[in-house]
């Protein structure tokens, strides 16, 4: 078991559990529980950055594109993007396919979720600012170019589901070794580790937090891998991380989405 | 109405333009001289446009846009207004936007042309610094350009809708040191107001205090540590900033 911290629809607070990773659930009254059978809210409370091009493989598949037009040479500071407010959704919560879409892809990225704030912090001292981690899911309508910001592509409603809960730090022994498995109806279509990562957790968090300030509640994510597996209408996603848990999310249609929206 | 967020006598207050001065909530008036300014509002989700002015683009070597260049930014950058900017000591091109700032009053999604204007609360002043030496060509313009700590001053005012007949025939100054550096006008934006609610309500549900700032027109010149940046829209604000060296800052 290990401690966490999970949100309660209606809740303004995270309430602290005790959560057992492996099987994804968590102690009420002495007994676990699995997070299917309890309603979790999104544990986040600041800015969602997100981490472009920080996988190896991700910044690989570029190929020498990066030294052509429009890109003229790799990224040399980490490549930043916002999931905004109206992005934010639930464990569980069904993530919309807009209309004239078909598929989306599905983001597993390692969210860094700070319990202090962190200006110009170093490699050694990063971790110290560190709350601790959650599972969040970069939904994104695929698109080709990098050159322009994707804030069409990644800003819809509900196109950042997260949780299900924030996990201490000291629960993950290695941010850098970690397993990121993505599941569509149960069956595994992309796995691939945190080792993979170009900037590492606390190399991101120095590099990212000598030009912007990171407050606390705020989450950096590390990064997404390549060739992230799509999803339709009707599917059922699970991104596991070990050691952390896993987010499950259904792919409904934007109809279906803005009825529950304002029910 | 004009409305500010200032700190005064150890609090924050909401306050109130009134004869030149400052009317707190409870009903203390005070000198403008005599506070902090804070942003007028506390943003949630801030868009800001790229190339929304023809001449703009054109200085910069580009084609006007055929649909709005959209990025966001977050809280880390905004200050109020009579604040101070950093300019890092290696930068080498470092230049102020004048903006005007449009505040979303109400949620919005997928809204028409013609009520795009009663979704707006009111309109305010921004100057949105661009630090070009960090520019690259992924997700451009990128964050390290544009989202830096104290890089985006914000104020004075929120001055209410009801109170802006026309802004889409607003002038824009800018003046570095008393210099006039800058000057346009609101009605060559690409995309309008309107426009600008329509395309992003069109794919995301906008809400109160989500913020759009409109995009700069032609004039950008390099400041430097000690310049007084005034950046002002016509019957909506002056938004003094200063900018500062990375000696300010002990710990980088």
């Amino acid at each position: 078991m290990s401690f966490a911290k999970i949100k309660r629809p209606g809740s303004n607070e995270l309430q602290f559990v005790r959560v057992n990773a492996e099987t994804n659930s968590l102690e009420v009254e002495d007994k676990e529980l699995n997070t299917k059978y309890i309603q979790l809210d999104n544990p986040i409370s600041g800015t969602i950055y997100g981490t472009l091009l920080n996988f190896k493989g991700a910044l690989e598949s570029l190929g020498d594109s990066v030294y052509d037009k429009p890109y003229m040479s790799p990224p040399v500071s980490p490549v930043l993007y916002i999931k905004p407010a109206n992005t934010f959704n639930r464990y569980g919560g069904g993530i919309p396919m807009p209309t004239g879409e078909s598929t989306l892809e599905m983001g597993a990225a390692l969210g860094i979720v700070m319990a202090k704030t962190a200006v110009a912090v170093t490699e050694e001292t990063a971790m110290d600012h560190v709350a601790g981690f959650t599972i969040v899911n970069d939904v994104t309508i695929p698109h080709e170019s990098l050159f322009r910001p994707a804030v069409q592509h990644k800003s819809r409603d509900g196109f950042c589901p997260a949780g299900p809960w924030i996990i201490d730090r000291d629960a993950v022994n290695n941010p850098d070794d970690l397993t990121v498995r993505v599941f569509i109806n149960n069956q595994l279509k992309q796995e691939n580790s945190t080792k993979n990562l170009i900037r590492s957790v606390s190399r991101l968090l120095a590099d990212v937090t000598q030009f912007m300030t990171l407050f606390p509640g705020d989450v950096l994510l590390a990064g997404v891998p390549e060739e992230a597996p799509l999803a339709e209408v009707g599917d059922k996603v699970r991104i596991e991380i070990s050691g952390i848990g896993s987010l499950e999310n259904t792919i409904v249609d934007e109809l279906t989405f803005l009825r529950r929206e304002r029910t | 109405m004009r409305t500010a967020r200032v700190s005064y006598g150890g609090a924050i207050h909401e306050a109130t333009e009134r004869e030149g001065r400052l009317q707190l909530r409870d009903g203390r008036m005070v000198d403008n001289e005599d506070v902090i300014w804070l942003t007028p509002i506390v943003p949630r989700t801030v868009f800001a446009l790229g190339l929304n002015y023809a001449d703009h683009a054109a200085e910069l070597s580009f084609a006007a846009p055929t649909e709005p260049l959209v990025f966001l930014k977050g809280p880390n950058t905004f200050i109020g207004h009579q604040a101070f900017t950093r300019r890092p000591d290696d930068a080498t091109y470092m230049h102020y936007e004048c903006e005007l700032a449009v505040v979303i009053g109400k949620t919005a999604r997928q809204v028409k042309k013609e009520d795009a204007y009663s979704y707006v609360k009111g309109y305010s002043v921004a100057n949105d610094y661009a630090i070009r030496d960090y520019l690259e060509n992924y997700y451009r313009p990128n964050l390290c350009v544009k989202n830096r700590d104290t890089c985006t001053p914000f104020g004075p005012w929120l001055v209410d809708a009801e109170d802006v007949p026309n802004p889409m025939e607003l002038k824009l100054t800018t003046h570095v040191n008393g210099k006039l550096v800058q000057q346009g006008t609101t009605a060559d934006m690409i995309f309008d107001i309107p426009s600008l609610i329509v395309y992003l309500s069109s794919f995301m549900t906008l809400s109160e205090n989500d913020v759009i700032l409109t995009g700069t027109p032609k004039g950008s010149v390099n400041t430097v540590v000690g310049d007084v940046v005034v950046t002002e829209i016509e019957g909506i604000g002056r938004l003094v900033n200063t900018i500062i060296g990375d000696d300010a800052f002990s710990n980088r």
